[in-house]
């Protein structure tokens, strides 16, 4: 199921490409994310890995174009369902946001209206896009709530956000998502806020709900093993640039980049690997922004750098079939 | 479960008794109904009517046939006090709900909105609020002229800063909520996103603004009743009691004195009101108040 390779021909849903997002700070500006692009399919499920502040969230951010007003897109395009996003004018924003493409938060308690029903609040969206009655939308509001596999919908659409489990709220978080069927799901770290047995729920029934209703889905992550779980390809960013995609079979087979190696060392498992074996650390931290080395950015933590990686920026290119990494050092082994 | 539903029937219970024990909100609510009910009911409570004189009477003091005394005209000040509750009640709420309504409008917009709006807002804001509040009252009652409504207006021109300012504080904070932006994900208007997102999260502090402005209201009116700009005699205000009954302060007190108490009374009855909805809306209050027993 995972390995649904992108169908020839077709369009893809969301478009990304050339992405560039600055920051301004007290006295300059500096880039946070550089040369990003994306192409997701209908149907399809892109994971973004990375640690934080290596730009993942900005980046999801900015295809709602919901950055915060310190951040602006310095260059590139968001194309969605071949229409380009970020030169149009608001009105039309509005109208994509929600019916084209649609957010699923990483708190569901703060990113629903603490004094608004659920039913108020999906119903408010679906009155937002559709012209249905009152009545029409509160229907509406159960059948979403009821396609999370909400217990009780037609009593929960009445009930608060803090009278809801965690794992409720993420549910109705995501029947808001879904309310007016987008084309496009972006999910910044879904299911952080849950507790483990939870997160396993929310992530089948997201990974369930976009393959029955063909969704693209951006999942931004920096769990490895929801990667394994619902990815079809990934990206790995680092110091807002990418390192690495590639399906998520041969990523996790064949990982070129010495930094997506350092990441699955670094995943503690009990079955299969070692057990009791240690976990292997990255040395060094992600290096601040505005204080970027020359070359790569992972050269000063990388266990392979030389001089060339010190002094020269590699190149993003394809080192096998359907593999993009950048590195002078590749792992070919 | 039967537990369980026996418990939770125990906690709705006891949330009765929390709100009556705050001892302020159920005498500001006591007041504030009994003067509700006085302006409905004026008909039948007063004892007189009106403008109605008992000549041999004048000057009487507190007695059962007049329960307050009567003025120099033979008019039965309790009646009047009754009445007067219509007069006071009519230019409180109109005047707080239009500077209520006009108020947060503006503070929303500003707030929401932020950059040049907010700033040209703002200053028509400081505009209003540099002048004196009273000159301004008097001022455009002097253009408009007396009556109910214009005096009214004056007040709403007075009062409708003090909501600007607060509400467009409080949406500063809210816009940066996170289901602000999730709203906007979802493709919400800014119209939208300030009155169903915004609006129903700030709608505490306006209430509480607006039942402690009901009293200054009321002060207001009777100060420019007092003044002699507000309602012209034989209207029965309390303001206008209160000042002619110092002329004969010497030797028949009770005319100014009543009719202050009862002012006073009322206003003090809508500020223990609006402290105890303010101790029941402000989550962090309860908690407050809650610790120190």
């Amino acid at each position: 199921m995972n390995q649904q390779p992108p169908v020839p021909g077709k369009e893809p849903a969301l478009a990304v490409s050339n992405l560039e997002i600055r920051i301004r700070g007290d006295h300059d500006t500096f880039t946070v994310v550089s040369d990003m692009a994306l192409s997701v399919h209908p149907g399809e499920t892109v994971c973004i890995v990375g640690e934080s502040g290596c730009g993942k969230s900005i980046t999801a951010l900015s295809l709602l174009r919901l950055l915060p007003e310190a951040a602006h897109v310095e260059a590139g395009t968001v194309t969605i369902n071949g229409e380009d996003f970020l030169s149009m004018d608001q009105r039309r924003v509005e109208d994509f946001r929600g019916e084209q493409i649609a957010m699923i938060f990483q708190e569901p308690l703060t990113a629903l209206n603490p004094v608004l029903t659920i039913g108020e609040q999906i119903a408010e969206s679906v009155r937002q896009h559709r012209q249905v009655s009152r009545r029409q939308a509160r229907a509406r509001a159960v059948e979403t709530l009821q396609l999370v596999q909400m217990p009780d919908p037609e009593r929960r659409s009445r009930q608060y956000p803090h009278q809801l489990s965690g794992g409720m709220r993420q549910r109705a978080m995501i029947a808001l998502a879904l309310a007016c069927d987008p084309k496009i799901i972006v999910a910044d770290e879904p299911t952080t806020a849950l507790d483990v047995t939870i997160q396993a729920q929310i992530l089948g029934l997201i990974s369930d709900l976009q393959k029955r209703m063909g969704t693209a889905l951006v999942l931004i992550t920096h769990d490895l093993a929801v990667v394994a779980e619902v990815a079809d390809r990934v990206v790995v960013m680092y110091s807002g640039r990418r390192v690495e995609e590639a399906s998520v079979y041969d990523l996790f087979d064949n990982p070129v980049h010495p930094y997506t190696l350092g990441l699955m060392g670094a995943i503690p498992r009990s079955a299969g690997g070692q057990v009791g074996g240690r976990l292997v650390d990255i040395t060094g931290t992600v290096p601040p922004l505005w204080d970027l080395p020359t070359g790569c950015a992972f050269a000063p933590r990388c266990p392979r750098a030389d001089s060339r990686c010190h002094s020269e920026q590699p190149p993003y290119e394809e080192k096998r079939p359907g593999h993009f990494a950048a590195c002078w050092e590749p792992d070919n082994g | 479960m039967q537990r369980l539903t026996r418990a939770s029937g125990w906690g709705e219970a006891m949330r009765v008794p929390a709100i009556l024990r705050n001892s302020s909100l159920v005498l500001g609510a006591v007041i504030t109904l009994f003067i509700v009910f006085c302006a409905l009911f004026a008909p039948y409570i007063a004892t007189y009517g009106v403008n109605e004189m008992d000549m041999r009477n004048r000057f009487a003091g507190p007695s059962l046939q007049h329960w307050l005394g009567t003025d120099n005209f033979g008019r039965d000040l309790w009646s009047r006090l009754v009445f007067g509750a219509r007069v006071s009640l009519s230019v409180g709420l109109i005047s707080v709900g239009g500077a209520a309504l006009i108020g947060t409008t503006v503070g929303l917009v500003a707030g929401y909105l932020r950059g040049w709006v907010d700033l040209l807002l703002m200053r028509i804001t400081d505009i209003f609020l540099g002048f004196p509040a009273i000159v301004l009252a008097l001022a455009l009652i002097a253009v408009l002229g007396p009556g109910i409504f214009n005096i009214s207006l004056a007040l709403i021109a007075v009062f409708w800063t003090e909501y600007a300012r607060v509400v467009r504080s409080t949406t500063l904070v809210l816009r940066e909520q996170n289901y602000v932006q999730a709203a906007q994900a979802l493709g919400a208007s800014p119209l939208r996103i300030i009155f169903r997102e915004i609006l129903p999260n700030a709608l505490g502090p306006i209430i509480v603004l607006a039942s402690l402005g009901l009293g200054t209201a009321i002060i207001a009116e009777s100060a420019l009743s007092f003044l002699g700009f507000g309602l012209p005699p034989p209207t029965p205000t309390w303001g206008w009691t209160l000042a002619y009954g110092t002329r004969f302060i010497r030797d028949e007190p009770w005319l100014s004195i009543i009719s202050g108490a009862t002012i006073m009374i009322t206003v003090l009855g809508f500020n223990l009101f609006g402290d105890g909805l303010r101790d029941i809306l402000d989550p962090r209050q309860l908690t407050r108040s809650a610790g120190k027993k």
